[in-house]
């Protein structure tokens, strides 16, 4: 498959008064990897929240895989079968076994019969590095195994589209390479991804673009070459400095630090 | 400060030593009351009137056959169509249509606001004449069921609220998020671990409601359709004798201590779970 996987047009969205999206343009090629930073509040979540419509639109248009998401005719439940989406704290069902979560959506949503629903979790449960854990409920899972599970739990859908929010952020720093790995080998396999990260390596080695938002807008995007290493603009550039060196930040507004003791 | 001033003495009793005092004075009162009534009470009165063996023999096997027999029965189907009707209400609160949400929350304010005994006569005779020539199915039973259905709906709409929203939101966002429709995600995610977490409080429900199933007896039954308490009451009047009330009692705590333990076990076991 090639073209154009998801099309944002002059995406807005307002909380109340709150405008956080305004006016986002970004087109992700099919087999292209996009990491999305920026600070906090800059509105990434919020945007891939957008595409699979976990927040409705103010205005503005997604079409992922030539279907028009915010088109109100369309069935939603439909266009987010081939979106995969990987949240900042898992979201397992802990209720349910890892071998569970990653079934279920298969046999209620697709209606695949209990042996290819299984068939199709152990498989990918081994692709993330989890073939021992079919048994184990969430509960009794790392961190690290939690995530790559409910990587399995969408990529069971065969999604065209997976979208990964902070995939990285509610892990302990020595989980978080497990499912970093699971996410290289995934971009290396063709899967069209658009991840909103602060691992600067991950961007660096594994993106094709990077897009760094900030306050609602997208304020540079190009080659991770580029938007990191050489980034144009001042505010990537603040925001930078302060991701990939966070001991040098000062505390703002107190100037030089010689004066305190 | 200086640790001298903490450690001055004080005028009479210490606060600790004080306290010691207290506690063996409460003690102390504690047993006194236990052992008056003991004493002052009547035991040979007492046996004779509450621990007739003669008695108690002959209703055997009767008070268990249809006493404890027609107490489950009421029970459990007032628990079925409360915990029906409960799960209609509750998601009829949390329903984004408004009319539902003020139906629900008026359906529930009314019926925990009215004595059960009320509802009793009200299916008994209001259903009636409301409908004319229509009659609860199951008669008795039916009946029962409804109105203790009735009253443990609007409790339990309730619980069942409280559970569903204690469900974290990220349950349905992934859900969602892998094609469910929000009914399919409701079934299968949501409601399942919404009764993880009220087991316990449906089991002291389902308590209650063995409890409540005694104004049965307002109905109007026959011999084969009393429960325990109507049940004990009438052999108590044939035999001018209370032994029947106390084992009618003793029935009631074969039903319910079982549930109250069941009910602390799941409680504990979903603690260690850490759900």
């Amino acid at each position: 498959m090639s073209g154009t996987a998801i099309e944002i047009t002059d995406l807005r969205k307002s909380f109340g008064a709150n405008e956080v999206l305004r006016g986002i343009d970004l087109d992700v090629r099919a087999g292209e990897v996009v990491c999305v930073i920026g600070p906090s509040g800059s509105g990434k979540s919020t945007l891939l929240r957008c595409v699979n419509l976990l927040e409705e639109p103010s205005s503005g248009t997604v079409r992922v895989a030539g279907v028009e998401v915010t088109d109100p005719e369309v069935d939603i439940d439909a266009v987010r079968r081939r979106i995969g989406m990987v949240f900042q704290s898992f979201n397992l069902f802990p209720h349910l076994t890892a071998l569970g979560n990653v079934t279920i959506a298969q046999r209620k949503v697709l209606r695949r019969g209990k042996a290819e629903a299984e068939r199709t979790a152990r498989e990918v449960l081994e692709r993330v590095g989890l073939s021992d854990k079919l048994a184990s409920y969430p509960a009794r899972l790392s961190g690290g195994q939690q995530q790559r599970v409910a990587i399995a739990r969408s990529l069971a859908m065969g999604p065209e589209v997976m979208l990964f929010d902070e995939p990285t952020s509610a892990l302990d720093p020595e989980l978080v390479g497990d499912v970093l790995g699971v996410m290289r080998e995934l971009a290396e396999d063709g899967m069209t991804m658009l991840v909103v990260t602060h691992e600067m390596s991950f961007a660096r080695e594994v993106a094709d673009r990077v897009v760094f938002m900030d306050d609602g807008v997208v304020v540079e995007e190009g080659p991770p070459s580029q938007v990191i290493d050489a980034p144009r603009h001042d505010r990537t550039r603040a925001f930078l400095s302060r991701v990939l060196d966070p001991a040098a930040a000062r505390v703002p507004g107190k100037g030089s630090l010689g004066t305190s003791t | 400060m200086t640790t001298g001033e903490v450690a001055a003495p004080h005028r009479g009793l210490s606060p600790r030593r004080r306290r010691r005092l207290f506690l063996g004075l409460q003690y102390v009162l504690f047993v006194a009351i236990v052992l008056a009534v003991v004493l002052l009470a009547d035991w040979p009165q007492l046996r004779a009137n509450f621990a007739s063996w003669d008695v108690a023999e002959q209703l055997f096997p009767d008070i268990l056959t249809v006493g404890l027999r027609n107490t489950a029965l009421y029970t459990g189907l007032g628990f079925v169509f409360g915990l029906a009707a409960g799960l209609v209400l509750a998601l009829m609160r949390l329903s984004p249509a408004a009319p539902y949400r003020w139906f629900a929350t008026a359906y529930i304010e009314v019926f925990r606001g009215l004595p059960l005994l009320l509802i009793f006569i009200f299916v008994s005779v209001g259903v009636p004449l409301a409908f004319p020539g229509s009659n609860v199915p199951g008669g008795v039973a039916g009946q029962a069921g409804l109105a203790l259905g009735l009253a443990a709906a609007a409790y339990m709409a309730e619980t069942i609220r409280a559970g569903i929203e204690a469900v974290p939101r990220g349950q349905l966002e992934a859900a969602r998020s892998l094609g469910m429709s929000y009914g399919r995600a409701m079934r299968s995610i949501i409601i399942p671990q919404a009764f993880r977490i009220i087991i316990p409080p449906l089991t002291n429900q389902l308590v209650l409601l063995c409890k409540d199933s005694s104004l049965v007896l307002f109905l109007g039954v026959t011999l084969e359709q009393r429960e325990l308490t109507k049940f004990g009451r009438d052999l108590a009047g044939q035999q001018g004798n209370t032994t029947p009330i106390i084992v009618a009692g003793i029935c009631y705590l074969l039903l319910t201590v079982p549930l109250s333990l069941l009910a602390r076990r799941l409680e504990v076991r979903r603690r260690r779970e850490g759900r």
